[in-house]
């Protein structure tokens, strides 16, 4: 084509008349407490939306040409209605993946998954060995993964994924966490630890150090095609080449959230007042959120690098991940907290860590808070029916300063599997 | 949107003519048709193409080539499918081109006919 490849890049930056692809957490309601849930999910919502509701849902994500959708939670399976759901949104047309810790991959579901066409199933171990992985997952969860992942393959199913969240207790088990994928047939996916949800807690003490950034990029060039990342790791772009990917934020753009009681952010890890665009449920539905928030408006609009535009790595990390600065309390328009020119480090050094803005909701399982940290798990489960707050929560954003996020992608992988065909 | 009986046990035969995928090389003098499994949104920009089975994602970055790769399936050949579409003789390789990217990924295949 004549049309170079910079103004595909700006039609997407201003956002599309319906997202490419995007996240849906059912429940909140989880078998496990994953010390990092970005989510803070444990606890089924009472305001979660009813079968008929997420059936309205798919009818609009239909209509709208939503080809597929990630499903998680929360432990979406968990639901009693998720195989209905499912096939629901099969016979619809909008595909599914979802995210399951492996607790009800029997071999009777496994095969059931196997024979379908439209269904992808992703499988959370944070461990290539059982200590490893129960620290952050829990005590038995190594265990249920890898059976389920057994089963998927013995029922023939192959091509599923196992995603990763990499920690520094888990960078030196990228060739394992191949191996393990190579022996099922599956595909690798690994994401980036955000201090979103319970993750603000233990993101200081299980982010990957400094050295292991590099080890990690290193890693992903040289495995890069034939791993996932959801485009995650871009703001590893400053070590060196840009990593494969849609390169550009797509929060609000091209991807978003819908949480379990129906409401809109603009990505997986900005569950925040700040990032809320509206609700399922309000009267024009999830398209009009989509089409006409103020949130996602103002996302679409050219955003600002501040300081970092200066940097010579910029064009590559644009700044960061948008969540990540914002959960560690750092601006927006600055460096990310895992800058690899080091700016980031000491951005937080010099920052109010305890200014930094809290998660919105917690549904965490009543269990005694990790040593050192603050008992939010046994505050009142805040029920988000009703009406739309008039006012940003404490620690939100005014809309002036959003504008400042960066361009860059940072989504739970709407885009993992993009190719960029058809780019002559 | 089209649904086939297509399952990830029995791989699809809905390709009945392979393609060259190491040179790119594309036969504009064959019969294609997308892939029974592309769904197509159209798009400002021209369109966005999802394949249910390989879950991999494309773009068509102009109307035209939308144009084009919507008439194959009823064109005899991609050629005619491009004139159709009112490409002309300059701007044939290009499309040729994005064509082949389409058939390596498996978005359009060949048909019998």
């Amino acid at each position: 084509m004549t049309v170079p490849v910079a103004p595909l890049i700006e039609q997407f930056r201003s956002g599309l008349d319906a997202p490419i692809c995007l996240t849906w957490e059912l429940t909140y309601a989880c078998n496990l407490s994953c010390v990092h849930c970005l989510s803070s999910s444990g606890r089924r919502d009472p305001g979660e939306l009813s079968t008929a509701e997420c059936k309205r849902v798919i009818d609009e994500l239909e209509r709208m040409q939503v080809f597929y959708v990630n499903i998680g939670g929360g432990e979406p399976t968990v639901r009693s209605d998720f195989w209905e759901l499912v096939d629901y949104a099969t016979a619809h047309h909008v595909g599914v993946k979802f995210s399951t810790n492996g607790l009800r991959i029997t071999p009777e579901v496994a095969g059931k998954l196997a024979g379908s066409d439209y269904v992808d199933v992703q499988i959370s171990l944070d461990g290539a060995t059982a200590e490893v992985n129960d620290e952050v997952r829990g005590q038995g969860s190594f265990d249920m993964a890898m059976q389920a992942m057994r089963n998927l393959s013995a029922a023939g199913f192959t091509g599923f994924k196992i995603s990763v969240v990499m920690t520094r207790h888990n960078v030196s088990h990228l060739d394992a966490f191949k191996a393990i994928a190579d022996s099922f047939g599956a595909q690798l996916r690994i994401t980036r630890l955000r201090p979103s949800g319970r993750g603000a807690d233990v993101w200081d003490e299980l982010h990957p150090a400094a050295s292991q950034q590099r080890d990690l990029y290193d890693w992903l060039v040289a495995h890069g095609e034939n791993v996932l990342t959801g485009d995650s790791f871009f703001h590893l772009g400053g070590y060196g080449q840009e990593l494969p990917g849609l390169n550009m934020c797509g929060a609000g753009r091209v991807v978003c959230l819908i949480d379990p009681v129906g409401d809109v952010y603009a990505c997986p890890f900005a569950i925040h007042d700040a990032f809320l665009a509206g609700n399922v449920k309000d009267a024009g539905g999830f398209a009009d959120v989509w089409r006409n928030s103020e949130l996602f408006t103002d996302l679409r609009r050219p955003q600002s690098g501040g300081a970092c535009t200066s940097c010579s790595a910029f064009d590559a990390c644009q700044g960061g991940c948008m969540a990540a600065k914002f959960f560690t309390g750092l601006p927006l328009d600055g460096p990310d907290p895992e800058c690899v020119r080091g700016y980031g480090e000491a951005a937080l050094a010099a920052a109010d860590a305890g200014a930094a803005p809290r998660p919105s909701g917690d549904h965490s399982h009543r269990v005694a808070p990790r040593q050192g940290q603050p008992s939010r798990a046994r505050q009142p489960v805040p029920v988000s029916i009703g009406p739309r707050p008039a006012q940003l929560a404490p620690g939100a954003q005014p809309v002036a300063n959003r504008r400042s996020v960066p361009d860059r992608a940072c989504d739970q992988s709407p885009l993992a599997g993009f190719t960029l065909a058809a780019e002559r | 949107m089209r649904l086939t009986c297509w399952s990830r046990k029995s791989p699809s035969t809905a390709c009945a003519v392979s393609t060259d995928r190491e040179t790119g090389g594309f036969d504009l003098d064959a019969a294609w048709r997308l892939h029974p499994q592309v769904s197509v949104r159209p798009e400002r920009f021209g369109a966005l193409l999802y394949h249910f089975g390989t879950r991999r994602l494309s773009f068509l970055k102009s109307p035209a080539l939308l144009t084009v790769v919507r008439s194959l399936d009823t064109q005899p050949t991609a050629r005619a499918a491009c004139a159709e579409a009112g490409i002309g003789p300059a701007e044939l390789p290009a499309y040729a081109g994005a064509l082949a990217t389409l058939a390596a990924s498996q978005m359009i295949c060949g048909r019998t006919a």
